[in-house]
């Protein structure tokens, strides 16, 4: 495994090697079908780029055989797309206070959209520019987050839960609950969220209070919970957890279901548990910031990845739950199935809670609590 | 003086003062004024005070960052020495790989050991082979020292080098036909003519290694935070506080400068510096 992580390294820097010699496309022509080509002709040449700010590891690249959607989609309209990435909700929130950034096109999740709505900060779209809104599932649709369906067209959906290494760990899934990251049995062998509200998440729902509590006493007991934990953590990663899990660096993990698939699919010996003790479900939605120059052309980009054969690319390729009916019905038997990527709505119904913003009081002590629970010993 | 000549010099010297107030004065300022007036522009002192309770990161950073540069020290000092004693050709071919790593990207370096010393890394691997281990190395604060000392060592090597390369072979003749052994030379000789190459050592590598962020975040696993951890919170991260990075940024200055000041008082007898 070593070995081969270290040749995947090497692999790499021999490909951006490539790259600068000239990067021929690796990919054949287009094997996806759009709905109305026509719809994309607009900017055909007008030479126009949009900047796309988007989680990292979160739409197809290319790699491993799959379709490169921005690719494709400079290839359909002309638009070159410049792509980069974050880590999490408040990099982004973040990187667009400073003001510095010049994005088109943002992936935030629920509660920092309507976050973001209550400091206007997001664009509002013009949903005539977005046909393909029609084919999104009515249960994401007037969504709390944005109950006018006025900021926002949903991209993926998903839950968290618990990625364990069932080589290593000799608990039957049963028994594995959001507790075990708690167990001073497997000290250092716990990979822990490095982001303050799916940290406290955790927490809070270990303790038994809402995930969107705002009280002042419930949110310093959960600070002084993931302080407790601290001693027996290996590490806060984001995506690194790609690499710590599929090396077997860890045992446990905290993460979104959706990369759980993926991880899944490559590596046999990893498992995954939706806690019973209850857990957060989310929905990552595209947005327009504030400012964006090319709004029109951003708005052709979100139309672009909700037609159905596009979004069933990222489906596949990512591992997240797709909102999209029109997709969801061209998905594998076994997919929709599985029992992770889309759980059963009694245990989405009973087990699962929407994060909403918080005060602006709440989300400061949180993020002062965050400062202190990392600084702390 | 010429009075023309003067002004000559000036214009010569505009573009780099311009550059100077543009790029170093006013965001030097920008930073103390976010440091000192919270969001409805009112002067508060909150922010500096707050700085107060990490004061335990502040320790943890200097100290992490002075064993760094020591251990730097003890092992640049004698390399440089050695290649500064080497025939022209060697030196430079020398040079050359000392500065190797250098030209691969500091993220990619670090991320390199990332994947020697975890659990089931590459050097955790081949002791096991002879039975040994696996040993926790990944995300300790040793970990965190040695991609300082790893990523930081040519800046010592560099400026030891450039000072020593300067001392002439007849002084060293000189100390042995006076008497002098080779230990005795080193310390009576060479340590007293190379203090400015260690001092300017000294700072390049404690500097950027007390601030540094990167290094503690791949290689401490995030819970051995550092000082510019702490800041990169404030500004890119998961805690958005512009004021209190800023009050954290303008504080770790300060401390910065008495050190360094403090350092150049130990070595004040000495006037001329080398600075690279």
């Amino acid at each position: 495994m070593t070995l081969k992580r270290f040749l995947t390294v090497f692999l790499a820097g021999c490909i951006f090697a490539g790259c600068l010699t000239g990067c021929g496309s690796n990919k054949a022509a287009a094997d996806i079908s759009v709905e109305d080509t026509e719809y994309y002709q607009k900017f055909k040449d007008d030479g126009i780029s949009i900047n796309v700010y988007n989680w990292g590891e979160y739409i197809p690249d290319g790699a491993d055989g799959s379709v490169n959607i921005n690719e494709e989609f400079t290839k359909l309209t002309g638009i070159k797309v410049n792509y980069s990435t974050y880590a999490t909700n408040e990099e982004l929130y973040a990187k667009l206070k400073a003001g510095a950034a010049n994005y088109d096109i943002i992936i935030p999740s629920d509660y920092m959209i309507s976050r973001m709505i209550s400091e206007d900060m997001l664009e509002e779209i013009n949903m005539d520019n977005i046909p393909n809104y029609k084919h999104i599932m009515d249960k994401f649709k007037k969504v709390e987050y944005d109950v006018e369906e006025r900021y926002s067209v949903p991209y993926t959906w998903g839950t968290v839960g618990i990625i364990y290494d069932k080589d290593t760990v000799d608990l039957s899934e049963d028994e594995i609950d959001w507790d075990v990251l708690w167990n001073s049995e497997y000290k250092d062998d716990i990979l822990m969220f490095d982001n303050p509200r799916d940290a406290f998440a955790i927490a809070e729902t270990m303790l038994g209070y809402s995930l969107n509590t705002e009280d002042e006493g419930e949110l310093r007991a959960s600070a002084e919970k993931l302080k407790e934990q601290k001693s027996i953590v290996q590490a806060y990663v984001m995506d690194e957890i790609f690499d710590k899990m599929s090396a077997g660096e860890a045992m446990f993990a905290p993460y979104y279901a959706g990369d759980a698939v993926t991880l899944m699919s490559e590596y046999d010996n990893l498992g995954f548990v939706m806690p019973k003790s209850g857990t957060n479900l989310f929905v990552d939605a595209i947005c327009i910031p504030k400012g964006a120059k090319q709004k029109e052309a951003a708005e052709m980009y979100i139309n672009f990845l909700t037609e159905p054969e596009v979004a069933l690319e990222i489906a596949e390729y990512i591992g997240y739950s797709t909102p999209n009916a029109a997709t969801f019905e061209l998905l594998d038997d076994e997919i929709k199935n599985d029992g992770i990527s889309y759980p059963d709505d009694e245990y989405l119904d009973m087990h699962t809670t929407v994060f909403k913003n918080l005060s602006p009081e709440a989300n400061k002590l949180m993020q002062d609590l965050w400062t202190e629970i990392k600084s702390d010993k | 003086m010429d009075k023309k000549f003067n002004i000559g010099q000036k214009l010569v010297a505009s573009p780099y003062i311009v550059w100077v107030a543009v790029f170093v004065v006013v965001p030097l300022l920008m930073v103390a004024y976010f440091a000192f007036f919270g969001d409805e522009g009112k002067f508060t002192l909150e922010y500096i005070k707050s700085v107060g309770q990490y004061s335990d990161i502040f320790i943890r950073s200097i100290w992490m960052a002075a064993v760094a540069t020591i251990i730097c020290l003890l092992i640049s000092y004698p390399l440089a020495f050695i290649l500064s004693r080497m025939s022209k050709k060697t030196q430079s071919t020398m040079l050359m790989i000392v500065m190797l790593p250098m030209w691969m990207n500091f993220l990619l370096r670090t991320y390199a050991w990332m994947t020697l010393l975890g659990n089931e890394g590459l050097i955790n691997h081949l002791l096991g082979m002879i039975g040994l281990g696996p040993f926790k190395m990944l995300n300790t604060v040793g970990a965190v020292i040695l991609g300082m000392i790893y990523n930081y060592l040519p800046y010592m090597i560099l400026p030891l080098y450039s000072v020593m390369e300067k001392i002439d072979p007849s002084v060293l003749e000189a100390a042995s036909d006076l008497g002098c052994n080779r230990i005795k030379a080193m310390f009576r000789v060479v340590v007293p003519l190379s203090i400015p190459g260690i001092m300017s050592g000294i700072t390049m590598v404690f500097v950027p290694a007390i601030s540094t962020f990167i290094i503690s975040r791949m290689l401490g696993g995030g819970g051995n935070m550092l000082i510019g951890d702490l800041i990169e919170m404030q500004f890119l991260g998961n805690a958005y506080n512009p004021n209190l990075g800023a009050a954290i940024s303008l504080v770790l200055m300060v401390i910065v400068l008495i050190i360094m000041a403090a350092m150049h008082q130990l070595d004040s007898s000495d006037d001329d510096r080398v600075l690279l």
